[in-house]
């Protein structure tokens, strides 16, 4: 194995290899995400949810896949074509890209991700911004004044939560001295008698706060899902997207709600290292659970009005993210010189 | 201030502003602190998480069915008198009590010979269009001799306008037992008169304990 992966054609076959699988795994769980929002928000209401197809209704989605697949292919009147093709693609392929860096866990040696790079977290938030793209693009190309507003809309508010999630990580940085995910996943402290890893959220738990509320405006969910509120918007920049372009954003939706789960388990929860659970499970237990809470949030508030978004995220989220780099620095230069 | 919100007087007692007026200062400390903020989200989220492990209430159609009333009008039933004579005679009240219009019937005359009710006339044809129905019961209230019941059935759906044209050989099936048994009982607002020329004894059905669901 190691001598295939250090010659320079089994290294790649290796990668693309890897790459299939991981793109398979993503599209897996990006649909059984789907159904576990779909069964949750079922529950909290008192409904079961999808149960028709399959066991639970676990073929849910394929079948909503096949269905859509089957739709007609629309494009609007006016609209900008090449643009309103390639806005889905865009939101699609960052989502994707961004689990490239994604370590998912170490197990007997052996990485279960593509790229170990020391700038994994920075690659992330680069690839995630793109999104912003494909909202704005998809909502200025559709010709229609909805998804206009949708895009507008959305381009304020993941601006100005993009701010307040990179500064939340600061802190985590800080202290651990590195961009690189394997490094923060597996950071270890020595204190005293204990030497070991532990969860980072110990240390920056407002941090965890701000980046758990900024996340969730910046994949765009409820409570934060202004750019499609259905109820004033139509469908926002979805509005004039069907078929299989629709798939694309609502895929994006979902790697990307599975993405900020999975940074949060590696930034705050310790990535793969859970009691004797096998790291790759403690992983998935961790992303499952994260994944929960966003659908819990989802089922619990309504959406904020457009004025206490923006006055939420830069009236509080901004200061207190900054507050919290000083206060860790200061913490930091005091215990450590 | 604090006395003013406890006597649950709205935040703006004055809705309306003449033009130029200026909007009045919001007296300070009213709003909620950020940690009655946070609470009141935590309530909200304990709220969801607590309806999430109660058991579902969804009554899933096909497999499952609610209870209906012993008085549902579903679809019609015509019914017999115990000696297998038809117990419509043809008047058409029916018909003419129906508000939509959606009861054909076609009288003829009985003979000794051929004999199908015990009255003078018969009903050659009988058809309700079931499309056209609106299941008011009217028929059922019009009818002197109990003839035309509404039955429980609701499921009626079908492939063709054809076929909701009910037909008398359909209206006549037999009407679930349980249903017929209440429609003879001394309680019932329509025990039905005894048949007239019948010959045979009305042997009392069973007490059949109607199921909750049919």
């Amino acid at each position: 194995m190691n001598d295939l992966y250090n010659n320079q054609v089994g290294h790649w076959v290796i990668v693309v290899i890897a790459i299939t699988a991981l793109l398979l795994v993503v599209l897996t769980a990006t649909a059984y995400t789907v159904w576990l929002e779909r069964v949750a928000l079922g529950r909290i209401q008192r409904r079961p949810g999808p149960n028709r197809v399959g066991p639970f209704g676990l073929m849910q989605l394929a079948a909503d896949g096949v269905k859509l697949a089957f739709k007609e292919s629309f494009i609007p009147a006016d609209a900008d074509k090449l643009l309103y093709l390639l806005a889905p693609t865009i939101a699609v392929g960052s989502a994707f890209l961004a689990w490239a860096v994604i370590p998912i866990g170490l197990w007997y040696n052996v990485q279960y991700w593509i790229a170990d790079i020391n700038i994994g977290v920075l690659l992330i938030f680069a690839v995630s911004s793109l999104n912003v793209y494909a909202i704005v693009v998809g909502g200025y190309s559709s010709n229609n004044k909805y998804s206009m507003l949708g895009g507008i809309r959305s381009a304020a508010q993941l601006i100005s939560y993009e701010m307040a999630l990179g500064l939340s990580l600061v802190p985590t940085f800080m202290i651990v001295g590195s961009l690189r995910l394997r490094d923060i996943a597996e950071y270890t402290v020595h204190w005293g008698w204990y030497n070991g890893a532990i969860p980072l959220i110990i240390l920056t738990p407002l941090g965890f706060v701000i980046y758990l509320i900024a996340a969730v405006a910046e994949t765009n969910r409820a409570p934060f899902d202004l750019p499609e509120a259905e109820q004033e918007l139509i469908g926002g920049f979805l509005t004039e997207y069907s078929g299989l372009k629709f798939v694309m954003y609502y895929l994006a939706e979902y790697i990307n709600m599975i993405t900020v789960s999975a940074l949060a388990a590696l930034l705050f929860f310790g990535g793969w290292n859970l009691w004797i659970i096998p790291p790759v499970f403690a992983f998935l237990i961790k992303v499952i659970l994260l994944l929960f809470l966003y659908i819990w949030l989802r089922g619990t508030f309504p959406r904020l009005r457009y004025d206490m978004l923006m006055r939420l995220g830069w009236k509080v989220l901004l200061p207190l993210a900054i507050a919290n780099v000083v206060v860790t620095g200061v913490i930091l230069v005091a215990t450590q010189g | 201030m604090a006395d003013e919100e406890s006597t649950g007087k709205p935040e703006h007692p004055t809705p309306l502003r003449r033009p130029g007026e200026r909007v009045p200062a919001k007296p300070e400390g009213k709003r909620p602190g950020v940690a009655a903020d946070v609470a009141a989200l935590a309530g909200g989220l304990k709220t969801t998480l607590s309806e999430f492990f109660r058991p579902v209430v969804t009554t899933e159609y096909p497999e499952e069915k609610t209870t209906r009333s012993e008085r549902y009008r579903g679809r019609h039933y015509l019914r017999r008198y115990d000696n297998g004579l038809e117990r419509c005679i043809g008047c058409e009240l029916c018909a003419a009590a129906c508000p939509v219009g959606c009861i054909l019937v076609i009288a003829a005359e009985n003979t000794d010979e051929h004999r199908i009710s015990p009255g003078e006339r018969y009903a050659k044809t009988y058809e309700i269009n079931m499309l056209r129905c609106i299941f008011c019961g009217y028929c059922e209230d019009a009818c002197p001799v109990q003839a035309i019941v509404l039955g429980p059935e609701y499921e009626l759906s079908d492939t063709s306008r054809e076929k909701f044209i009910y037909t008398k050989e359909k209206l006549l099936e037999p009407l679930p037992p349980d249903v017929e048994a209440r429609l003879r009982a001394p309680s019932s607002p329509h025990p039905g008169p005894p048949p007239k020329g019948g010959r045979g004894q009305a042997d009392p059905l069973p007490d059949v304990e109607r199921e909750k669901t049919i």
